[in-house]
Order: structure tokens, then C-alpha cells, then sequence
């Protein structure tokens, strides 16, 4: 089981970062994920898997200021 | 008023700086509420000049159209308070070098515009600056839906966030909605200076 925003979610084996925020829905270009408080850079979202247990973090960011 | 409370938020307020990325909407109301609220030290960073559209929301004045945003708010806050030392940077942040500005301040506020140069900016900043507190925002655009608006921390980002409200570029940006924002993020700055208001 892993968290996504406070969210209780299946943990998937060998899941990347993106296909996570694909299951998810999270469609938005431009977000800043942290996986237990550590910052994973957008570059390495299809490279990075997400543990089990995790607590992940997803922020989008929206044009704006 | 507390005036033994309120001596004490000056006093340490009087140790601190704040780096600002962006003197928009967002940039210049939270640089002009750090400067009232008595920080000793502010790093405004932004390549851009004033335009007359801007003063519907942005903290100038019409005989500024032109100037330098860094230069025409660092002569504000000086008719505020010229005791704030406010350093300068007129220069567009690129990628690889964002940090640079900031290596220096207490907490770094995001005030961009461009949600792509504001997710940039976020995590260079949390890549060579681990340490560094950073309030961000996002979600500005609209009006109404105030309490829509939420704080989302994780680690060292402090994030000002609805994450319901429309991208700037299908919708418009108005003075309250930007303001609430601007003032929000300053609020969080001031929580990270100071601690908690117990």
C-alpha cells in the first residue's frame, strides 16, 4: 500500500513515477512530486519506482502571479 | 496591542531575509507586506520593466511604466521603510542557475508566473538548496473561491495551493484573488521566521 496525497492506494511492483500519475488520473503537465519527502526532478519520473509503504506527494503546478 | 510581543517579531524579523523570485502580482505585494511587517533584508529577482497593464494588480505607480520592476519596487518599499536593505537582481533566472540569487536569504519565495518556469524554479531550488525553506503558490487565477485556498507542506515547500482554479492562460488575474495569495505566501514566510503563533 502506498499514499498519494493523503490517498490510500494499491502498490503496483516496478511502477514508475509517471505510470503512477497515469493510474491516478493526474493528467497535468507540470507537477512537483516528492516520494517521502525527497524531491524526484520531472527528468527522472519514467526512471524512478516507487516503493512500497511510500508517502508521495503530488503538487501541480498552475500558471498564475 | 502586545507591545512585548510585538518587540520581540521586530527584533528577530531585524536578523532575517527573504529572496523573492518574480515581481509580479505575486512578487511585489509579498516583498511590499515582508518590508511592512519589518524583515531587515530583501532579494527581489526579476528581469522585467513595468508595464501599465500591470498596475491591476502589481504594487507600482503609473510614472513607474517603463522602469525596472527591482528598480521601481526597491524605491517603494524605501518611501515605506528605507531601514530595508533590498538587493537587486534585474535578471531573467535560467535554468541550471536559479539558486544563485538565493543562497544567501532565510526563506525563498516563488512568485513566477509560467507554471513550467515555477515547477523549474521549485525544484532547482529544493535540488541545491535542500535546506532552504520555499513558499510557492499556485492556483492565483479567478475570482471568488477563497476558501478554496489551502497550505500544503511537504518537507521545506510550503505551498500556498487550490489546485482547482484555471491556468492564468484561459482565465484572468485580479488584484484580490493575487493579493490573498501574495499575503498568504508572506504569512507563510513569517511562520518559518518566527515559529509558530502559539
Amino acid at each position: 500500500m502506498i499514499e498519494v496525497n493523503s490517498r490510500k492506494v494499491d502498490w503496483v511492483e516496478n511502477e514508475s513515477v509517471s505510470e503512477l500519475l497515469k493510474r491516478m488520473r493526474y493528467v497535468f503537465p507540470l507537477v512537483v512530486v516528492k516520494i517521502n519527502d525527497k524531491l524526484v526532478p520531472r527528468k527522472d519520473f519514467s526512471t524512478v519506482i516507487v516503493p512500497d509503504n511510500s508517502r508521495i506527494a503530488v503538487i501541480h503546478m498552475i500558471s498564475g502571479g | 496591542m502586545n507591545k512585548k510581543k510585538l518587540d520581540k517579531i521586530k527584533k528577530k524579523l531585524r536578523e532575517t531575509s527573504v529572496g523573492i523570485a518574480g515581481l509580479g502580482g505575486l512578487g511585489s505585494n509579498v516583498a511590499v507586506s515582508l518590508a511592512r511587517a519589518g524583515i531587515d533584508r530583501l532579494v527581489l529577482v526579476d528581469f522585467d520593466k513595468v508595464e501599465k497593464k500591470n498596475l491591476d494588480r502589481q504594487y507600482y505607480f503609473l510614472n513607474q511604466v517603463g522602469k525596472l520592476k527591482v528598480e521601481a519596487l526597491k524605491e517603494n518599499i524605501g518611501k515605506i521603510d528605507p531601514e530595508v536593505t533590498v538587493e537587486t537582481f534585474g535578471l531573467k533566472l535560467e535554468k541550471d542557475s536559479m539558486e544563485k540569487p538565493f543562497q544567501s536569504v532565510d526563506v525563498v519565495i516563488e512568485a513566477l508566473d509560467d507554471a513550467k518556469t515555477k515547477a523549474d524554479f521549485i525544484e532547482e531550488i529544493m535540488l541545491k538548496l535542500p535546506d532552504k525553506p520555499i513558499v510557492a503558490a499556485s492556483g492565483t487565477a479567478g475570482y471568488g473561491h477563497s476558501d478554496r485556498i489551502v497550505t500544503r507542506c511537504c518537507g521545506n515547500l510550503y505551498l500556498c495551493y487550490d489546485e482547482h482554479a484555471p491556468s492564468s492562460e484561459d482565465d484572468v488575474l485580479l488584484a484580490p484573488r493575487v493579493g490573498l495569495m501574495a499575503n498568504w505566501e508572506a504569512n507563510l514566510a513569517l511562520e518559518i521566521l518566527l515559529g509558530e503563533d502559539k
